[in-house]
């Protein structure tokens, strides 16, 4: 069982701490600056904005290095700023909370998001509203740390909305085409049943203990009812599964590879869809109290990365195979979570270096695209290893990390979550195992059909390597993707244990028995993929096929098609009832009503001729029955 | 000394006539004749009853009634005149600008 | 009352028998003559009958200004503005509101209805005549003095602004203010020549009436050469009364009398 007064109280904020702040009202003020001041901002803009995520990253890293100094005691910080409103018994504050597990986030997301930022100027350097891309991307970067930073619950949820906005705004920022349009909407739409979950875990929250703060929720969360603690659960898992892309909530994330391809990077693999991972291991105290709904989360991170899997190997489109794979990590990392204390320290570790390595594969699907004319078809592409030398080579390095090459960070994260799942339970861990091989089939298709093989370039497209500007960030995050695990595998147990009250057990760079068995299936699923895709000429065209899983994953698991069977057709069928309900029976009544007046009123018409002659005799008449009355009543 | 009621009787018959005459006579003039004829009609009830009542409060109410009368008479007359000179008509159903 | 007196016919009792069904048929008059000059006439009947109906019910004073004022002044105005509006054509019978001339009669029946009910058991209080309120004040005219300058002199001096307010009144509603310069002699005959050049309307006088061998009335049509009637020759008011006489049918005579003449003028030729 694990330790709940393991976890320390937050300490006042002093020194560094207290301008922690300043890491979200920078982006914050820098994306306000660039919507507002319009396009007198046009030239600097994108140059404003990366300043301010850098400086948000010197902050984080300050604010990291005077907790790597100080006591561990101390490390988990919090910094009330004002009271957002107070009602009755109830007060909501705002404020922030840093500790082991935010800061961590804090810098994934400032670092990757500075090497977005910087590889973004060159990527959108032709287009006319790169300022207000720009702009979108502050706005975001400000949103997430709220989310990571919030010291609770609602101020969290405030985050998680903005994230959303973000991501929809950034999806659809080539809102000319449809498509990217439509997009947009379906996320935005989907994330709005997994924030039914959040609200509902709030409210529950706030009925129950009459706060959403972090500390109060822990600290009360073990004398609730256990069906309501349940309830939280499912509701925050609900939550999760709409920002993460989990099944059942999955559909919208490839269709969000719409967005500019640095989105892709930024939201829709390294930080935004991650949000999930954090609130399931931010808020374990719950989980750990509801079996029922870790079960669920187990349940979920495996049928999701499983299901990931199986797009990833059917789709032709570069970002799509890639959203496919990042929808199978983080369900690995939801299946960590969901293993209990065994696993959150895993979960953060493969999120941290799922982080740089899909970045980094994403980056450069955008470099390629950047020198394709923006084909993303992989049929198209081919023997792109020589033109493209830097990209071909810090794509390789976020291969072999994915798919968890000895030594590389993918190998450390994902292993452990393998050996966990294997502990925890023997389906689950089987499932994980066959993730890893599945992995390793259809990343090693997209490397031999987009690097390997002969050309099957479009005409008239040259391809040509992308300017420093975009390389630079490639080769940083190609170095994380080498180096991030084998640095932090031993630390980040331990540098987690204060946050999340888990007892770190011993780990070792020597292979386990699971570990030579995962690799010995990485291996099959790489020769498996080399003997299917590198040994003969791909086709131009995706072969028509009729075998269900290829037709399956084509279609991503026909998730839009269950959608509109199961939600949209009933709700349009609904609405249409409604409509006619309304049009027939309400508007009916109304005008019906209001036709008896119009009818009434023309006969009533009549009586006002316009004649002063009627209007004397009705007078008179008037009167005669006035004093027809005064008589009576004398008479009575 | 004649039965006073006689008098009201009068004054009745008479103002119901000319309000029956303000409502079916078209000429304006003629209506407002008729007008002039209702105030008699109650002029003559004011000086019965003074002189049921034996005091001369009644008459000085019909005194105050005609010069009332004479003032109004000089106003509506004009307003037919003007009204004449705008339409070349006193038919009062011409005059229908009440009806939108 | 008292029932020695109930046997007395009273002066007063004849005058009201006399000047109450006089007063009624002016009233009817006044409601169902076409022409409005004759209506004004039967007003005026009613309104001295009411004079008289004053006069014997001890009010001398008010019977003199009702023949003053309203027989004089107000129903002359009424002549007067009736003069003014034409008075050639008579009222048309017709009546043009459906209803309004049953629904009017009715209304009117109900209103003598209810005031002869309502005015029935009104008269409660034995009678005490006029005759001593006048002789207490020294005269009727002396007692109406007395109150008009006593007891209502505030609104005796009231009833003086209200007349000059409706002089002024009356002046403001009745003035006609001019927006265009008054035409001269020039522009009329440049005018008429415009006309004549348009419309071939004749720019000289319009013609005299007609001279026939046994009248020349105003209301004779004058003949063109043809033997035509000239429309010209009449005034547009004599032709909307009616008054136009039959021009044939005064040609006749003279037609008949040169047939004549030109018969014996024959004869004679004959006989040479």
């Amino acid at each position: 069982m694990i330790l709940l007064e393991t976890i320390v109280e937050p300490v006042a904020a002093t020194g560094m701490y207290a301008h922690l702040w300043l890491m979200i009202a920078v982006p914050a003020l820098s994306a306000a600056v660039l919507l507002l001041a319009g396009r007198v901002s046009d030239a600097w803009g994108h140059l404003l904005a990366t300043a301010a995520v850098i400086v948000s990253f010197g902050v984080a890293l300050a604010v990291f290095t005077s907790m790597l100094i100080n006591d561990p005691g101390v490390r988990r910080v919090s910094l009330p700023l004002y009271t957002w409103f107070s009602t009755g018994e109830w007060e909501f504050g705002v404020g922030l909370l840093v500790d082991q597990l935010s800061i961590l986030f804090a810098l994934l997301i400032t670092g990757v998001g500075s090497l977005i930022h910087i590889y973004a100027i060159g990527y959108m350097a032709h287009d006319a509203r790169r300022r207000r891309f720009f702009a979108y991307l502050n706005l975001f970067i400000a949103a997430m740390l709220v989310l990571v930073l919030a010291d609770n619950y609602l101020v969290l949820f405030v985050g998680w909305e903005g994230v959303g906005l973000a991501s929809y705004l950034l999806i659809s920022f080539w809102q000319h085409k449809p498509a990217a349009a439509a997009a947009g909407v379906k996320a935005l739409v989907m994330n709005r049943v997994g924030d039914l979950g959040m609200l509902i875990a709030i409210f529950t929250m706030l009925a129950l203990f009459g706060s959403s703060s972090f500390a109060v929720v822990n600290a009360g969360v073990a004398e609730a009812p256990g069906f309501w603690v349940t309830v939280m659960g499912f509701a925050l898992l609900l939550g999760a599964c709409g920002k993460s892309a989990q099944v059942p909530l999955q559909a919208w994330l490839l269709d969000a590879m719409e967005g500019p391809t640095p989105v892709s990077a930024l939201i829709h693999a390294a930080t935004m869809v991650t949000a999930g991972v954090y609130l399931v291991v931010r808020s374990h105290a719950i989980f750990e109290l509801a079996p029922i709904a870790q079960t669920a989360v187990v349940v979920v991170g495996t049928v999701t990365l499983l299901a990931g899997a199986w797009i990833g190997c059917a789709q032709d489109d570069i970002k799509k195979v890639l959203a496919g794979s990042t929808m199978s990590q983080i369900g690995y990392m939801m299946l960590a979570a969901g293993i209990g204390p065994a696993g959150y320290a895993f979960a953060i570790f493969h999120l941290l270096t799922h982080g740089f390595f899909k970045a980094n594969m994403f980056l450069g699907a955008g470099s390629l695209m950047h020198g394709m004319h923006e084909g993303v078809d992989m049929r198209r592409y081919g023997a792109l290893r020589t033109a493209m030398k830097v990209t071909f080579w810090t794509f390789a390095m976020g291969y072999l990390a994915i798919i968890g090459f000895p030594l590389f960070s993918g190998y450390f994260s994902k292993d452990h979550i393998i050996e966990a799942a294997f502990e925890h339970n023997l389906v689950v861990g089987l499932c994980a195992l066959i993730g890893a091989g599945i992995t390793a089939f259809y990343m090693t298709r997209l490397m031999l059909m987009t690097f390997f093989g002969e050309r099957r370039w479009d005409e008239g497209v040259h391809p040509h390597e992308s300017p420093k500007v975009m390389t630079i960030p490639l080769i940083v995050l190609a170095v994380f993707s080498v180096g991030a695990g084998i640095v932090m595998n031993n630390w980040i147990q331990g540098w987690l244990e204060p946050a999340l009250g888990v007892h770190p057990h011993e780990l070792s760079l020597v292979p386990t028995p699971v570990g030579l068995l995962t690799m010995a299936v990485v291996a099959v699923g790489v020769a498996l993929s080399w003997f299917v895709f590198g040994r003969g000429p791909i086709p131009r065209v995706a072969p028509a096929t009729r075998n269900p899983i290829t037709l399956a994953g084509r279609n991503v698991l026909f998730a839009d098609q269950a959608n509109g069977l199961l939600f949209t057709g009933p709700t349009v069928a609904t609405a249409h009832a409604v409509d006619v309900t309304d049009r027939v029976g309400i508007d009916g009544a109304a005008d019906g009503t209001g036709r008896a007046f119009g009818g009434l009123s023309a006969m009533v018409r009549r009586v006002q001729s316009g004649y002063a002659r009627s209007y004397a005799l009705m007078m008179l008449f008037g009167v005669l029955a006035v004093g027809v009355v005064l008589i009576l009543s004398q008479l009575g | 000394m004649m039965n006073p009621e006689n008098y009201l009787i009068l004054a009745a018959i008479l103002f119901s006539i000319g309000a029956v005459g303000v409502l079916v006579r078209r000429n304006a003039l003629v209506a407002f004749m008729c007008v002039e004829l209702m105030l008699n009609a109650t002029n003559i009830v004011l000086v019965a009853g003074s002189h049921i009542h034996g005091g001369l409060d009644g008459q000085v109410a019909t005194f105050f009634v005609m010069v009332v009368a004479a003032a109004e008479v000089v106003v509506g007359l004009a307003i037919i005149v003007s009204i004449f000179k705008t339409r070349r008509s006193t038919s009062v159903d011409d005059a229908n600008l009440l009806k939108l | 009352m008292n029932p020695a007196m109930v046997p007395l016919v009273t002066g007063a009792e004849v005058t009201f028998w006399i000047a109450a069904p006089i007063a009624i048929l002016g009233a009817l008059g006044l409601v169902f003559a076409r022409r409005a000059v004759y209506a004004a006439l039967g007003m005026a009947v009613s309104m001295i009958s009411l004079a008289v109906l004053y006069a014997s019910m001890d009010a001398p004073f008010l019977a003199m200004i009702q023949v003053i004022v309203y027989t004089g002044a107000v129903m002359m105005m009424f002549l007067f503005v009736l003069m003014m509006v034409g008075v050639d054509t008579p009222d048309s019978v017709v009546e043009t509101l459906k209803g309004q001339r049953f629904l009017a009669i009715l209304a009117g029946i109900g209103a003598a209805a209810l005031l002869v009910f309502a005015v029935g058991g009104a008269v409660v209080n034995p009678p005490v005549t006029t005759i001593e309120a006048n002789a207490a004040r020294g005269g009727n005219v002396e007692g109406l003095a007395e109150l008009l300058f006593g007891r209502y002199v505030f609104v005796f001096e009231l009833t003086s602004a209200l007349l000059i307010s409706g002089a002024v009144g009356a002046m403001l509603l009745a003035h006609h203010q001019r927006v265009t310069p008054k035409k001269r002699q020039r522009e009329m005959a440049a005018d008429r020549m415009a006309a004549y050049r348009t419309s071939g309307e004749h720019p000289g006088p319009l013609p005299n009436s007609g001279v026939y061998a046994h009248t020349n009335a105003i209301g004779a049509p004058a003949l063109l050469p043809d033997g035509s009637v000239a429309e010209k020759s009449l005034s547009q008011t004599l032709i909307l009364r009616g008054a136009s006489l039959d021009a044939p049918a005064l040609a006749k005579v003279t037609n008949e009398t040169f047939a004549a003449i030109e018969a014996v003028a024959d004869d004679d030729e004959d006989e040479e």
